[in-house]
Formats: structure tokens, C-alpha cells, sequence
């Protein structure tokens, strides 16, 4: 299709898959689908479970702050900034099959965004403006701070492992 | 047996959200670098609105399970938008993250709020849980 070549190792935006990455772009491409389709289910099916487990085990009384969604949707941005740059931008893991496992499956799976959106509605069609702008807000900075936090951390960890080795 | 739903959905929801980014993404210029993450923006608006019909649909508790918590919960995502948003700030493009956060807080709102209104409109239980 295009000419020229691909640009040497291009970290991809978008997790889930990105079609620019050859390899991924191929994840669909004969009998192979199956696996991938397969693992992502598993890995979905998994991580929907842990958070309707979370949501039982704190369950938020109407009009109050979602802990459980807000606590779940953290710890996954935390775990897919340490996924990521574990398997696309350090390439310390290398099977195909973990980025849609864990990435796609399990944590997509785990995370939520219509959860969030639907209780920040109810909230506010309950009149509880404060708190459905705080547990916006709070979800969006604290979210945002875990995936660059566990990203930054897990950089520094790999790429100094790799100098101790190296020296 | 909700749990048995929850799972269901789940293993439904991740795989759809994973093939409607390909298709999205691939409308979108095949082999072009990917810039604004739409694929996730689609499917999380989607989910939201789905959602939101079922919220004002106020359906039973394990059509809840299946459709709320499992499929629309494992369609949508929140750890894949957020390594979107940090990878665009980080490669420079700060506008198109911040656009990002804001863009899909308000259409996912808004989604709801269509769903919810579309299916009869508030009022009914059936909101949080997953």
C-alpha cells in the first residue's frame, strides 16, 4: 500500500491496537484471529469480573461518590501505563499475545468509561452537583496521574536495570 | 448467576471494542500514523449511550449483568484512554490530549443522557453497580 518504509519503531497511540503497527495490523489475518479474538475474551470476561467483584464488595449508596468504579478505574490506568511500556515501548515482553490479553482483555475489561459516564449523569440528575463534578474530575486527574506516574516508574526501572546490566 | 452474566458480557464487550477500534481506525486511513484515538472515542461514546438506554430502560438485573456491567462495561474503557491521552501529551501534541479528556467526558455524558432519554428517561433504578 504505501511506499517507502515504515518508520523504524513507531510506540503506538492507541494501546488496544494500532493499525499503523504491521504487526498488529496482521493480528487479524487468518486462522492466528482466533487465538487473539480467544485471549481478548478471556482477558475481558476476567477483568469484568474483578470489577463487578469490586463493585459488590464497596457498593456506593445512590447520590454518593462511586469509590469502587473510581478505585478500578485507577488501578487499571496504573497497570496499563507499566503493560505498556513493559511490551511496546521497552519491549521487555515480546509474546504477541500479552498486549491483548492484558492490555485489551483484562484491563479494558476491568476499566470502565460508560460506568463513569453513566454515574457522573445520575449524579447530576440527582442534584448532587459537587459531587458529580468532583468524581469527574477526580477520576480524569487521578487516572491521568497513575497511567504517567506507573509509566514513568516502570521507564526508569527497565532502562536502569538495562544500564546495570550493560556496566 | 449475575456473575455468570457479568462474564458473559465481558468476553463479548473487550473483543467487540477491539474490532470495531480496528474498523474505525481503518476508515480512517489504513497505514497513516494513528493521531487522535477515535476508535476508543467511538466505542466509549458507544457504550455510554448504550448504557444509558439501558439505565432508562430501568431493565432487570441480570439483563443489567449481561448488557451493563459485562458488555458495556468491557466495551468501554478507561486505562486505554488514559495511555492515549498520555502518549499524545508526551509526543507533543498536548491539544489533541486535552481535547481528548474533554471531548469524551462530554459526548460520554451526553451519550448517556440520550440513552436515558431515549428509553423513557430518569427516574427508574438500575445506574451504578460495575
Amino acid at each position: 500500500m504505501s511506499t517507502g518504509e515504515p518508520p523504524p519503531r513507531r510506540v503506538p497511540i492507541d494501546p488496544d491496537v494500532d493499525l499503523s503497527v504491521p504487526a498488529q495490523r496482521a493480528e487479524t489475518a487468518g486462522a492466528a484471529r482466533w487465538g487473539v479474538l480467544a485471549v481478548i475474551a478471556a482477558g475481558g470476561a476476567l477483568g469484568a469480573s474483578a470489577r463487578y467483584a469490586a463493585s459488590l464488595a464497596w457498593p456506593a449508596a445512590e447520590g454518593t461518590f462511586p469509590w469502587a468504579v473510581f478505585a478500578v478505574n485507577v488501578t487499571g490506568c496504573a497497570l496499563i501505563g507499566v503493560l505498556m511500556v513493559l511490551v511496546a515501548e521497552r519491549s521487555v515482553v515480546t509474546h504477541p499475545l500479552v498486549r491483548p490479553f492484558l492490555g485489551v482483555g483484562v484491563l479494558g475489561g476491568f476499566t470502565t468509561f460508560s460506568t463513569y459516564a453513566a454515574d457522573v449523569t445520575e449524579l447530576l440528575e440527582r442534584q448532587r452537583v459537587l459531587v458529580a463534578v468532583a468524581y469527574a474530575s477526580a477520576t480524569a486527574v487521578a487516572a491521568l496521574g497513575a497511567v504517567w506516574a506507573a509509566a514513568v516508574a516502570t521507564r526508569a526501572l527497565v532502562d536502569g536495570d538495562r544500564r546495570g546490566r550493560a556496566g | 448467576m449475575n456473575w455468570l452474566l457479568v462474564v458473559l458480557g465481558g468476553a463479548t464487550g473487550a473483543p467487540l471494542r477491539y474490532l470495531a477500534d480496528r474498523a474505525v481506525q481503518a476508515r480512517h486511513g489504513a497505514g497513516l500514523p494513528y493521531v487522535f484515538p477515535w476508535g476508543t472515542f467511538t466505542v466509549n461514546a458507544a457504550g455510554s449511550l448504550l448504557l444509558g438506554v439501558l439505565t432508562g430502560a430501568a431493565v432487570s438485573a441480570p439483563a443489567y449483568a449481561l448488557l451493563g456491567t459485562g458488555l458495556c462495561g468491557a466495551l468501554t474503557t478507561y486505562s486505554t484512554f488514559s495511555y492515549e491521552t498520555l502518549r499524545l501529551a508526551e509526543t507533543g501534541r498536548g491539544f489533541l490530549a486535552a481535547a481528548n479528556v474533554l471531548a469524551s467526558l462530554l459526548v460520554g455524558l451526553g451519550a448517556v443522557f440520550l440513552g436515558v432519554e431515549l428509553a423513557g428517561g430518569f427516574g427508574s433504578p438500575g445506574g451504578s453497580g460495575g
